[in-house]
């Protein structure tokens, strides 16, 4: 006989006047290879059709299902629940807007933030559809897809103590993404122009160095490690612009 | 109720929409894609492989061009698909990924000297040029001649897709996700826009435009077991339905991939095969090589997914509480090999099974892959049937897919396809005039809101959701799935004409009140059973076995009566059948039908004279 799991939902729709937030418990039979995306499937299916927590790919690509699965935050789609004891609690994630349940709104969080920090190649070069492409050191090549890994579940910035105390902190994730093009030979920008997107509070001077970021990242990026980059990088341009001054 | 106007309206915001929406925007068009989840989220990014594209930088890939990428691609879709559409893409494909290089794309480079590399499990070595340092690189893929594949790492539609929505905030282009599409606004000639639901907030919104496009990928989501990402569902498809003037094109021709792992269907890659992986039964023995004594596991996607659904039937199936498999055993290739070369396997295996593959064998079973149907439109992706309508993607039957559809065309057609329509579409902006007729419109959200509100309050009776939508995929997975029979069909057809009245009876059990997935599910479910049916019956008409469709009482390809396409309407709403209407397969011919050189051998001409 299987185990019967004991799975703690966070529940409320803020659609619906009669609900508060509240914590509903199902119980579910155990299967092989059972995922949190297999049990949560099941509830809905079986137990209570109104149950709202986000899917995509299943597959560990998208990023969707990002959720505070017994306290650290996530994706449930590769979430076995062998790994877990047999009580369950799911909490969606703190800091994105709550759409209900388990779900949460970080496709808005990510749009302002390709927002603030110019989210794309930055080139006066026009490109030439007769002409041979721009040649690229392979190392490169493999160094911008590192970082560009990143998914945008949203759980480093869930885990993020400065996230917490501060709305405007960009977070590891912002982080990450300058990072990306700092060191993509065909972005134009010059470090004084990074410096102007993070070299603050909201930027790399906000981190308390907690590390959470890292430890929960289901994509293993270096988060610290950009960081720490960054902040070599923009301190050496923070004194070189104060001796130009 | 908000009402929102841009010029161009893009259901769905993966590489094709995407790409389109650039394209507009560029010409200096307003766009808006709809998306159900953030953009960056949309099934594109799932693409591991690459995109395929005859630059011939790699010392393998010399000699390649747009020729022989386009005859490798007619072959491939058993001369099912439209051959000038197969050109255009063969002959812009190199220009695209140039372009996505220019944009940002970090794909991987030619390194010169030596490397080695593995085919059928054996090692060889290449060198690569010298002259050719820091050019596109490009790697192996079935039913090729050369290597073609552009990628980036194992990654390439997560960074394509980067690239692109990068490209959109750029431009300007807006996404609205989790926002769904679920009526299109049209008086018969034209279609002006959609009505929409807020995944936010469960309210209605009405998006007017002067041109619209179906970019919502495919439907695999109304098979049981699919690769497919849980929002392909057909949703966007089903609203073109409704119309009953846009038919869905070869809605019959879909693929299975051999090794999608069991339970979730995730796709494990062709590459396990390839470096000499096997395929074993219940007893753990090999059976590849009984039915295929020379390519064995190396036989093509659809041959491996056919003799493993025989030997499973034949009892031979692993049996587990979802349903039967059989295993992958990569386990000789050794833990080196495992964690380098297959190292996204390794993690798929360890994350999502807790099967360790150096240890312990993978179960897998042939799974709905790609649907190479979907909305007939012409070689500039107008669709059928309704003026200001396009689409393209995987959501299109554009057609240079025919009746199989090879690896790394797929990723390559949303980019080459979104780029060619989207110029199109912009010459159609630059000419048009725009016209909204505001009582359609009301109609239109009165007419979806009743719809809402008959759900909620089960006023056409009680059935459940999610059990009429097992039922549809139950049907279609006994009946029209990798062998097909007159018998099988017939049942399936009938088993489906059944599930379309109790689809047309949901009530909800919940309050249907906001984002209500229930509610979301229920709307599509209906359409649904549609597409299930076009599926069907198309597959039952169509006497002959071509490409993926495999009829097991026509086994010969049948170019003397079947080199068309099929075009499915749904006429009225009653209607409890399709009206299916035929059309060339193609009307320019580069490439007259031929043997393939895989796959089945059995060919009746066109030459042959009718009896």
């Amino acid at each position: 006989m299987s185990r019967l799991l004991k799975l703690n939902i966070f529940r409320y729709n803020p659609e619906d006047e009669q609900s508060a937030p509240h914590m509903q418990e199902f119980v579910l039979e155990e299967t092989d290879s059972m995922t949190l995306f297999i049990a949560l499937n099941r509830i809905r299916e079986e137990q209570d059709p109104s149950l709202q927590f986000d899917f995509c790919c299943r597959a560990g690509i998208c990023g969707s299902c990002g959720m505070v699965i017994n306290g650290r935050p996530g994706l449930a789609c590769h979430t076995k629940t062998r790994d877990l004891p047999g009580e369950i609690t799911l909490l969606p994630l703190p800091i994105f807007k709550l759409v209900g349940d388990l779900s949460v709104d970080t496709g808005t969080w990510f749009r302002e933030m390709y927002t603030k920090t110019e989210s794309w190649i930055h080139t006066n070069k026009a490109f030439d559809p007769t002409a041979l492409e721009e040649r690229m050191d392979n190392k490169d090549a493999v160094a911008i897809y590192e970082l560009e890994r990143c998914v945008e579940c949203g759980c480093c910035i869930s885990a993020c103590g400065t996230a917490r105390l501060r709305e405007d902190f960009m977070g590891a994730a912002a982080l990450n993404r300058v990072a990306r093009f700092l060191i993509d030979p065909r972005d134009q920008r010059t470090d004084r122009d990074y410096y102007e997107i993070i070299g603050n509070d909201m930027g790399i001077f906000g981190c308390m160095g907690l590390l959470a970021c890292e430890d929960v990242c289901p994509k293993h990026l270096p988060l610290q490690n950009q960081l720490g980059f960054l902040r070599r990088k923009m301190g050496i341009t923070s004194i070189k612009r104060l001796f130009s001054k | 109720m908000q009402t929102i106007y841009t010029d161009f309206l893009v259901v769905g915001a993966g590489l094709a929409g995407e790409r389109a929406a650039v394209e507009t925007a560029e010409a200096g068009f307003s766009a808006i894609c709809l998306s159900l989840v953030p953009a960056r989220r949309s099934h594109s990014s799932a693409a591991q492989g690459g995109m395929q594209a005859s630059l011939g930088n790699s010392v393998m890939g010399e000699g390649d061009g747009p020729d022989v990428h386009f005859a490798d691609t007619v072959k491939g879709s058993d001369w099912g698909c439209d051959q000038e559409v197969a050109r255009l893409f063969a002959d812009t494909a190199p220009i695209e990924m140039r372009r996505l290089a220019h944009w940002g794309v970090p794909w991987n480079r030619v390194v010169p000297g030596k490397s080695i590399y593995y085919k059928g499990g054996k090692q060889f070595e290449k060198v690569e040029a010298e002259e050719k340092e820091g050019l596109i690189m490009a790697r192996s893929f079935g039913g090729t001649a050369k290597w073609r594949t552009c990628y980036t790492s194992d990654g390439t539609g997560h960074a394509v897709m980067c690239t692109m929505d990068n490209r959109c905030a750029e431009k300007g282009v807006e996404v609205h996700d989790k926002t769904e599409a679920i009526a299109l606004l049209q008086d018969g000639e034209t279609c002006f826009g959609v009505v929409a639901r807020c995944l936010r907030t469960g309210e209605l919104r009405v998006y007017l435009s002067k041109a619209t496009m179906i970019a919502a990928g495919g439907f695999g989501r109304i098979y049981p077991n699919t690769t497919n990402a849980v929002i392909c569902d057909g949703g966007a498809h089903t609203m073109c339905v409704a119309t009953g003037l846009v038919p869905m094109g070869n809605m019959e021709a879909v693929q299975f991939h051999p090794t999608g792992i069991v339970p979730t269907d995730i796709l494990v890659t062709e590459g396990c095969r390839g470096d000499g992986g096997t395929l074993l039964d219940v007893d753990e023995k090999r059976f590849m090589n009984i039915y295929e004594p020379e390519k064995a596991e190396l036989a093509s996607r659809d041959v491996v997914s056919r003799w493993m659904t025989h030997h499973m039937r034949e009892g031979h199936g692993v049996k587990s509480p979802y349903g039967e498999h059989l295993w992958l055993d990569i386990r000789h290739l050794g833990k080196e090999h495992i964690t380098g070369k297959l190292r996204e396997v390794y993690e798929i295996c360890t994350s999502f099974l807790g099967v360790d593959p150096i240890h312990q064998l993978i179960p897998v079973r042939p799974t709905q892959h790609y649907s190479m149907g979907g909305v007939r439109t012409n070689k500039d992706g107008a669709a059928y049937g309704l003026k200001g309508l396009f689409a393209a993607g995987e959501a299109a039957c554009w057609d240079m897919h025919g009746f199989n559809r090879l690896g790394g065309n797929s990723l390559a057609e949303t980019v080459v396809a979104g780029g060619i329509i989207g110029r199109k579409i912009a010459e159609y902006l630059e000419g048009s005039e725009a016209e909204f007729k505001t009582g359609l419109i009301n109609d239109e959200v009165k007419k979806q809101r009743s719809r809402i509100d008959a759900l909620i309050e089960g006023r056409d009776g009680s059935e459940n959701v999610y059990k009429v939508r097992s039922a549809m995929q139950d049907a279609l997975h006994k009946g029209a799935n990798i062998f097909r029979t007159q018998e099988g069909l017939e049942k399936c057809v009938a088993d489906l004409q059944e599930v379309l009245i109790r689809a047309k009876k949901i009530g909800l059990r919940s309050n249907g009140k906001g984002v209500n997935p229930e509610l979301a599910a229920a709307l599509k479910l209906e359409g649904q059973v549609k597409l299930a049916l076009m599926v069907a019956y198309g597959a039952l008409m169509r006497t002959e076995s071509r490409g993926s469709h495999n009829r097991e009482d026509y086994p010969a390809r049948n170019d003397r009566d079947w080199l068309t396409r099929t075009l499915a309407y749904w006429k009225k709403p009653e209607d409890t059948l399709p009206t299916l209407e035929y059309e060339p397969a193609s009307t320019v011919v580069e490439i007259p039908p031929g043997d393939r050189g895989y796959g089945h051998a059995k060919i009746i001409s066109a030459d042959d004279k009718k009896e």
